[in-house]
């Protein structure tokens, strides 16, 4: 008990200094404009293009987990579904913050609903993410409805008003209520399925068309961007559940871990052959365009993101915590994994976005004009940090909240049963 | 070198392409098609047309319509020095239209790929599909901002890209937008050359209508040898180099 106290005190300071960091952020940010940024005119998406991509690779990630138990009826499953489906909509709702602070006009944003191009993958993504952001917010109120209705009915208090608001007026606790929110659920996950794999898949593809940069133009990318979304949600889902499952110690505690470690270990194993053929392949190639950027992945500056974070924490550790006996049967060591993936895939984005565009379109294009915005290097400035920071103590803050008041707790089988 | 005097022997090269450009303005303009052609072994890459563009857009710091890449092939003594001039290409099929989610710019009906300034969301996305590095970014910066004690007239002097009459503001566009070369619309429909044309001093640079088989620029190319820059890439460019 006296831990936990502690642990959340600690967790509520990081989250208020991350958020008094991302007020610096944000002053800037509206005061200034894009001045303070160091994206530049070749590399022109940076530390928040990232960001958005690994938060809506969680999200997606997250949701695909949650269809496993909503629309495939894998029950194992089941305790962690609405945890999932939770995680899916914050995340989601961080990516969309991080994208819209890095628009050169953010009151314009409306647009891309307005006067849509639909050949161009960007408004296809925004569509596709605005849509799976209004299912996932049903899906996630009939799931939850009984709940919220009990919650508002025996609760006082905030917590109580809170229920009463979100169940909406709706009374109904029966057993056939239950039965008509589930079939909701699945009709709405079903349809979600392939939108979450179309709207990731298109994040992957937003990249993977442009012709211009070798080192994105391929098909694979889109692919490529699904199993990372599975990798990092399912690491993200398996640290939560180690740690704040109910019944620790239970059997079926360590049973569902021990599954969910499993689950994880096949798409890392995935992922490490997509990674493979991506790199292998390119560097096999030999064109410039293709090469550079991964020599620049794997040697440059930075090298130690794609050694210690893509690979070491994205794939070794989790690999041999996952396979070893040992640690396999570990609760404490899956969470381990799980949030060694979910630190690493920061890189993995980062590594996505930006050294591919650090190959100058023309040779010799940087030192045409004198501009400290026409450069190669990029390191995000303050601004981009301290806004950064400020995005994911806002994520923080709204996750602890939501998950103290609503009903997103994992859960014990027999709860799950009642 | 047989084909260069062609060239040089002409009347006045200036004058020809303001009729040719007489010419093309009086016909319907979705039957004209603007196109440029530089030849590389008259550029002796001093940046006049860079500087040119510059006053003529009152382009801000890191903003360019064009630029010229030097480089150096070779090694010392047997070395040379190639210029290659950079305006955007105004591709037949721009790869920077196609992925605009808002459709903030396209191929206007005499060939331009222009930018609707109060529609650019300023995702940058069209920079990275650009194979030509021809976008870039209003950032929001100035040349005199902070280092002087004032901003200097000819960064808050109005602009008229695409005819329309600007004075670039912090906060507003076309700050936050992506900006690129238009072949200085706003001056063809004048009767003007594009500014970078005018002010070459090597007479490198030509234009004019494509589309006429007397303009200077349809001769240059039927009697030099001229290529397109990452033509493998399909996007049919309209600017040509003469080498
Ligand atoms: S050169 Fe670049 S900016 Fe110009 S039309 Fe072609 S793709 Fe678009
Ligand atoms: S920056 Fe502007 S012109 Fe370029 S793709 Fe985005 S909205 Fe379109």
């Amino acid at each position: 008990m006296k831990n936990s106290k502690l642990g959340m005190a600690a967790y509520w300071a990081v989250v208020i200094i991350s958020l008094v960091i991302g007020g610096y952020g944000l002053y800037w940010r509206l005061t200034t404009g894009h001045i303070l940024a160091n994206y530049g005119q070749l590399i022109t998406w940076g530390l928040w293009v990232a960001m958005y991509i690994y938060f809506i690779g969680l999200s997606a990630g997250a949701f695909l987990i949650s269809a496993l138990v909503f629309v495939f009826h894998v029950e194992r499953f089941r305790p962690i579904a609405r945890l999932a489906l939770f995680t899916a909509l914050i995340s989601l709702l961080m990516a969309l913050l991080f994208i819209w602070f890095d628009l050169g006009h953010m009151g314009r944003f409306y647009e891309v609903y307005s006067r849509p191009n639909f050949r161009s993958m960007m408004a296809w993504m925004v569509w596709l993410y605005t849509a799976y952001f209004v299912l996932l917010i049903f899906e996630f109120w009939f799931e939850s409805r009984q709940d919220f209705v009990r919650c508002g009915q025996e609760k006082g208090g905030f917590n109580g008003f809170i229920c009463r608001v979100l169940a909406l007026g709706s009374k109904n606790t029966e057993p056939e209520g239950r039965e008509r929110d589930e079939r909701v659920v699945r009709v709405l996950g079903a349809i979600g399925l392939p939108l979450a794999i179309m709207f990731h898949g298109g994040v992957g593809a937003l990249f993977g068309v442009v012709a211009a940069r070798p080192a994105w133009h391929g098909g694979l990318f889109p692919l490529l961007f699904l199993v990372a979304a599975l990798v990092s949600g399912g690491g993200l889902l398996m640290a939560l559940y180690a740690w704040l499952a109910p019944n620790k110690g239970s059997e079926e505690y360590k049973s569902l871990l021990s599954d969910m470690g499993r689950l994880v270990l096949a798409l890392v194993l995935l992922d490490v052959i997509f990674t493979f053929a991506e790199y292998s392949i390119a560097l096999y190639g030999g064109v410039p365009g293709d090469v550079l950027p991964l020599i620049e992945i794997m040697s440059g500056p930075f090298w130690w993101v794609f050694w210690i974070g893509q690979i070491g924490l994205g794939m070794v550790v989790p690999i041999i915590l996952l396979s070893w006996k040992r640690t396999s049967s570990s609760t404490f060591w899956v969470g381990i994994a799980g949030m060694s993936i979910v630190l690493a895939f920061v890189g993995v984005r980062l590594n996505i976005v930006i050294p591919p565009l650090s190959v100058p379109e023309l040779q010799g294009l940087v030192n045409a004009v004198p501009s400290p915005r026409m450069t190669t290097q990029y390191i995000p400035s303050m601004m981009e940090w301290a806004l950064g920071i400020g995005i994911v103590g806002l994520g923080l803050a709204l996750f602890a909240i939501g998950y103290n008041l609503l009903p997103v707790k994992p859960r014990g089988d027999k709860e799950v049963m009642s | 070198m047989a084909f260069i005097p062609a060239v040089s022997q002409m009347e006045n090269a200036n004058v020809r392409m303001m009729e040719d450009l007489e010419r093309a303005v009086q016909k319907p303009p979705e039957e004209r098609r603007w196109g440029m052609v530089i030849d590389l072994t008259k550029c002796v890459a001093c940046d006049a047309c860079t500087v040119s563009c510059k006053a003529e857009n009152k382009t801000p710091p890191g903003v360019n319509y064009t630029l010229v890449i030097k480089e150096e092939v070779g090694e010392y003594p047997n070395v040379r020095a190639t210029f290659l001039p950079r305006p955007c290409m105004q591709c037949e099929n721009p790869p920077c239209v196609e992925v605009c989610p808002v459709g903030a710019t396209w191929k206007d009906v005499e060939g331009i790929v222009v930018i609707d300034y109060d529609v650019c969301i300023g995702c940058r996305y069209c920079i990275t599909a650009c194979p030509y590095g021809a976008r870039t970014f209003d950032f929001g910066d100035w040349y005199t901002k902070g280092n002087t004690p004032m901003l200097a007239p000819y960064e808050t002097a109005p602009t008229f890209e695409y005819g329309e009459e600007r004075v670039r503001e912090d906060e507003v566009s076309p700050i936050g937008n992506v900006r690129k070369c238009n072949f200085c619309i706003q001056r063809l429909h004048e009767g003007l050359l594009p500014a970078c044309i005018n002010d070459c001093i090597g007479r490198a640079r030509y234009f004019g209508d494509l589309n006429d088989p007397e303009s200077l620029v349809s001769e240059l190319l039927r009697e030099r040898y001229s290529f397109k820059l990452k033509e493998e890439l399909g996007t049919s460019p309209k600017v040509f180099y003469l080498s």
